[in-house]
């Protein structure tokens, strides 16, 4: 049996072990995110792996069953143990299959179409508790007799390897073996004992039911013997004391020259050294065994993908700890899969780019430092930043302006959060975005890191390194106020000491320690305030920085001082302190003490610092706030003139300021001030209202393109995130209605009519601009809001749009009807009676309009309501407010629909 | 360690009466408790204890027991008592929770009592709050009250571990 068969095979027996317990799990708290994920996982590793060996009836089986878990995964459908019977069910075929597979090496013939029709109608959210009865297509794949009498032989699937040769003999005979092999244990010492007794060999055939249903206990597993990983590791975790209590013996020794000890402790000490290399060496395996099968998964990714790979593969003999190997394994697998899915272009691409033809993705291992260092490299396309952001945006992981502040690397780190693929359609063989974050989770559970540079055109290089093993590691101890402490040696990438006259020195932003270094500013971390050992007396004469690294994010954190590195255990700390997240363990030091272990991901995180790990976090906080967020809106409140307090959306404002009441001019009688070098009117809530003739005097000043505008008030008050409820329209221009805003009555100013007073051309000025060529384009504005539309129409009136509002969903088809015209249509979604979606593909679907592009409007801009808005015939979302992006967004749509007429 | 919590606490300390029960008896503040004999591990003098930033106060800090690190709890912060006077050495219990070894440090350790279960009472009513959630009864010796120490709640901060 061809390697990578046999390893699938005890792969995915043992995956399918986990399933099932894991299954049950989850029957009794079908809310476990976690759990789910965790199976959703193994399902999508099995059937990728079936995809890759070529297994359709397998793959598709997963497939389904996949299906179904991403529906409970997102919430779109209840975990019911008719789900989950039914899932074990398409389980218990997939095993079935996986024990044909094994004993005829190749997938058996069968339909399992109607098992994969109930998953799909579950995914499909149609439940049918009735059919609840084991998987029918099993008994259907196995009734299926086997006419040809397979020239090789039966016995096989005791011992595959074993018995092949022995067995041959009897394949001549006669046997029309028309059934199976019994199941794994007892044939296998039969047929080896007696490979040329027929008799044997037609006993140990068992009609293929039991086979069948025993099909279960895989005999590719019971062949070699697997020694437990709990273990190894126990054993390793014994040497491991066993050697430091080497060390403090020869600690003690030392003290005590000439002792009758030291002879037999020279030689404990010699044994312990070799028992410890013995026990190391047992689990070491050379990473190429990681890499056995890569060569054929790319070989068969460049046939289906129709691209021309080169996998190039350095440093196959280097070796690393077993039980690294294993979880570096899949990570590995899924990076080089990606990068030949994602990364090589077609060869007809890189032709026009001016490559060669045939991408080359390189592996490369080696040691360094008592890590292994990893590296995957591929001459592709690089990542596409613009995709990125995009998505990005779209998954509400950043806002525009986050983006815009983060540097390209840190916009690249987006790729290892859950959920994100840029891939735009889920495939088989990835886009559903699981992947980066299992592959960085998977590595920095082992203590690992993952870092990776693209560069757009030439391609990107992921870089894992990881401990060599996970027993020992190598720490620095330090001490601050008196207490030592551990930091893993992988984090540490210098230490600098800082005194106040030496060249390093450190420096205050405010209360904020940093240090220059190398012409860099370092963020510097007090371990004695994040650890609150009490605050420093004195200013101490010299302090050290231990710069430490997490992911892209580098620190410094201050300490008293710096002993010297130590091998430690690394140990989990107590249950009871397992909250605490600045350390990742405890270990005893060779005098014997305790010492905490730090836990640089969790200091980097405690300093506020957003890291990639962290933001999968805030992400899943986010995604559960979005439900309330949604309603939200960021407000200014002011006070201008008598009356109630008045708020303006924040996202209207382009600045705030504060001018000298002396710098304000008078021209045509009207108040300007000179502001940026131009002449800046200003507009006043109440016409009758009076200026100050001195002070400063506070303005919100509105700007777009060329111009801007300042509304003079007395006092800003407050920025408030609240619900928009506007509780009393008011027929006053300038109002658009009153508001409850944060527990006052306050008074909502409609901004387009004081851009209005400002420039009575304001509209009309737009001649000229960016937005010129949307100059007398048609816009439906859809929404039920009289607030949005009163904010909407003036900002398109200014970006040159001709406007037309409605406040429903029927009264736009209406429009429609009347035969009315649009370039462009822009839909709420949330509206009474018919909603948005539900416009979007009348629209689509029925009407004259069905080639106008629409644009979706909503606070709900998750991504799923993103691919629902696609769905329901939506060009593109906007969230409320962002009124840039929605310009943009029409600019675009008409623009795509100018293209396309 | 959640599956101590669910137990009434009598039935650890034996609810039928005529059974002899075995306590390791220790002092806090003049007060005699008792620890089921066979959760004891260990009974330690005073010991060389490494503080843990950020941890609950009633953790005093970890320790190497031959080799296995030890969390300390003070069984004195853990009933709101004032600490130790100065210069006086409090010893430690060593009890074994869920695999976990746990120290807890107490004024005096005393002897191993064996008390019969007719002698046992629930906890009184007015007894403060914090004391009864680490009381798992109370035995009613000759001359003063004995009473028996949840392990488990004495591990229990508020919830909060088993949250975690």
């Amino acid at each position: 049996m061809d390697d990578l068969l046999s390893e699938f095979l005890t792969e995915t027996n043992e995956s399918l072990a986990v399933l099932d317990q894991e299954l049950v799990k989850l029957e009794q708290n079908p809310n476990d995110p976690g759990l789910l994920g965790n199976i959703f996982r193994i399902v999508h590793t099995i059937k990728g792996t079936c995809g890759f060996l070529g297994l359709p009836r397998l793959e598709a089986v997963a497939h389904a069953s996949e299906n179904v878990l991403g529906k409970f995964r997102d919430g779109e459908q209840k975990v019911t143990p008719h789900a989950v019977s039914l899932i074990l069910a398409s389980l218990d075929q997939i095993k079935l299959l996986l024990g044909q597979l094994e004993r005829d090496e190749a997938e058996p013939a069968g339909d399992d179409s109607e098992l994969i029709a109930r998953l799909n109608a579950l995914a499909a959210g149609e439940g049918a508790p009735a059919a609840a009865a084991p998987a029918p297509a099993a008994p259907k794949a196995e009734a299926k007799p086997e006419p040809k009498p397979e020239p090789k032989l039966e016995p096989k699937p005791a011992a595959p390897v074993l018995a092949t040769p022995i067995v041959e003999e009897p394949a001549a005979a006669p046997a029309p073996a028309p059934e199976a092999a019994k199941p794994a244990p007892t044939p296998a010492p039969k047929a080896a004992k007696e490979p040329k007794e027929p008799k044997e060999a037609k006993e140990a055939k068992e009609p293929r039911s039991e086979a069948a249903a025993e099909a279960k206990e895989s005999a590719v597993a019971a062949q070699s013997i697997r020694v437990n990983v709990d273990l190894l590791e126990n054993l390793m975790t014994m040497v491991s004391e066993l050697v430091l209590t080497r060390n403090q013996l020869m600690q003690i020794l030392r003290s005590h020259k000439d002792s009758e000890f030291g002879a037999p402790l020279q030689r404990l000490s010699h044994v312990t050294t070799e028992l410890q290399e013995g026990v190391m060496k047992t689990r070491m395996q050379p990473i190429g065994n990681a890499w056995a099968k890569l060569p054929r998964i790319v070989r068969d990714l460049s046939h289906e993908l129709r691209k021309r790979i080169d996998l190039q593969m350095h440093g196959a003999e280097t070796e690393l700890d077993r039980q690294v190997l294993e979880m570096i394994k899949d990570p590995l697998t899924h990076m080089v899969r990606n990068s030949a899915d994602h990364g090589i272009e077609m060869p007809s691409d890189r032709a026009a780019a001016g490559k060669p033809d045939t991408g080359t993705i390189t592996l490369n291992a080696y040691h360094e430092g008592g890590h292994i260092i990893i590296e995957i490299a591929d001459d592709g396309r690089g990542l596409d930043i613009d995709k990125i952001k995009q998505k990005a945006i779209a998954t509400g992981l950043a806002s525009e302006s986050d983006l815009a502040a983060m540097s390209e690397q840190q916009i690249q780190q987006f790729i290892f959060k859950a959920g994100f693929s840029t891939a735009a359609k889920v495939t088989s063989v990835s886009g559903r975005g699981v992947g980066m974050d299992v592959v960085r989770t998977n590595i920095e559970k082992i203590g690992g890191t993952v870092e990776m540079k693209s560069q757009r055109g030439k391609g990107s290089t992921f870089v894992i390194k990881i401990p060599l093993t996970l027993a020992i590691v190598s720490a620095l101890i330090v001490e601050c106020a008196s207490e030592r402490f551990a930091i893993p040696q992988i984090s540490v990438i210098e230490l600098v000491r800082a005194a106040a006259n030496s060249e390093n020195t450190v420096e205050w932003l405010n209360n904020a320690p940093v240090l220059r270094l190398r012409d860099r500013l370092l963020p510097l971390v007090s371990l004695q305030e994040l650890l609150r050992l009490g605050k420093r007396t004195e200013a101490p004469g010299e302090t050290f920085i231990v710069v430490t690294q997490v992911g892209t994010y580098t620190f410094g954190i201050i300490v008293d001082r710096v002993f010297d590195t130590e091998e430690i255990v690394v140990k989990p700390v107590a249950p009871i302190l397992r909250d605490i997240s600045m350390f990742s363990g405890n270990t005893i030091l060779g005098d014997g003490s305790v010492i905490m272990i730090l836990d640089p991901n969790g200091i980097a995180a405690g300093t506020g610092e957003i890291t990639v790990s962290e933001n999968a976090k805030r992400a899943a906080d986010a995604a559960g706030k979005t439900g309330i967020r949604s309603d939200l809106t960021s407000l200014l409140l002011f006070r201008a003139g008598n009356g109630a307090p008045k708020a303006v959306p924040l996202a209207l404002i382009a600045r705030l300021e504060e001018i000298e009441a002396t710098q304000i001019e008078y021209s045509h009688e009207k108040p300007v001030v000179q502001y940026r070098g131009k002449l800046m009117p200003l507009v006043t809530i109440d016409p009758n209202y009076q200026m100050g003739k001195e002070g400063r005097q506070p303005i919100l000043v509105f700007a777009d393109k060329e111009h801007t505008m300042g509304l003079v008030v007395d006092e800003i008050v407050d920025i408030v995130e609240d619900q928009l409820k506007i509780e009393v329209a008011v027929d006053r221009p300038g109002l658009i209605g009153s508001a409850i805003i944060a527990g006052k009555a306050t008074d909502l100013i409609d901004a387009g009519f004081y851009l209005t007073q400002a420039y009575n051309d304001w509209f009309g000025s737009r001649s000229d601009g960016e937005f010129d060529r949307e100059k007398g384009k048609r816009v439906l504005l859809v929404d039920d809001s009289p607030f949005f539309r009163n904010l909407l129409t003036p900002l398109l009136s200014v970006a040159g749009y001709e406007v037309t509002t409605v406040e429903s969903a029927d009264r736009a088809l209406s429009l429609c009807e009347a035969g009315q015209d649009f370039d462009v249509i822009i839909s709420d979604i949330e509206m009474p009676g018919m909603d948005g979606f539900e416009f979007a593909s009348t629209v689509k679907s029925t009407t004259r309009w069905q080639n106008t592009p629409l644009v979706a409007l909503s606070s709900h801009a998750t991504p799923r309501d993103l691919d629902r808005g696609r769905a329901a015939g939506f060009s593109d979302y906007v969230a409320k407010f962002d009124r840039d992006a929605l310009l943009h967004t029409l600019a675009e749509a008409v623009n795509v629909e100018r293209g396309a007429a | 360690m959640s599956k101590d919590i669910g137990v009434d606490p009598r039935n650890k300390a034996g609810g039928i009466a005529g059974d002899q029960h075995e306590f390791v008896s220790i002092t806090v503040a003049e007060q005699l408790f008792g620890i089921p004999v066979l959760q004891v591990q260990d009974v330690l003098g005073p010991q060389r204890i490494t503080r843990i930033p950020l941890a609950p106060p009633e953790v005093a800090g970890s320790l190497n027991l031959r080799g296995r690190i030890v969390t300390a709890i003070d069984l004195r912060t853990r009933l709101r008592l004032p600490p130790l006077p100065e210069g006086q050495n409090g010893m430690s219990v060593v009890v074994d929770h869920g695999g976990e070894l746990y120290s807890v440090m107490v004024d005096a350790v005393g002897e191993v009592l064996s008390l019969d279960t007719g002698m046992a009472e629930r906890n009184p009513a007015t007894l403060d709050p914090i004391w009864r959630e680490v009381s798992g009864g109370i035995y009613r010796l000759d001359k003063t009250l004995l009473i028996v120490l949840d392990v488990a709640r004495v591990l229990d901060f508020s919830g909060r571990a088993e949250a975690a």
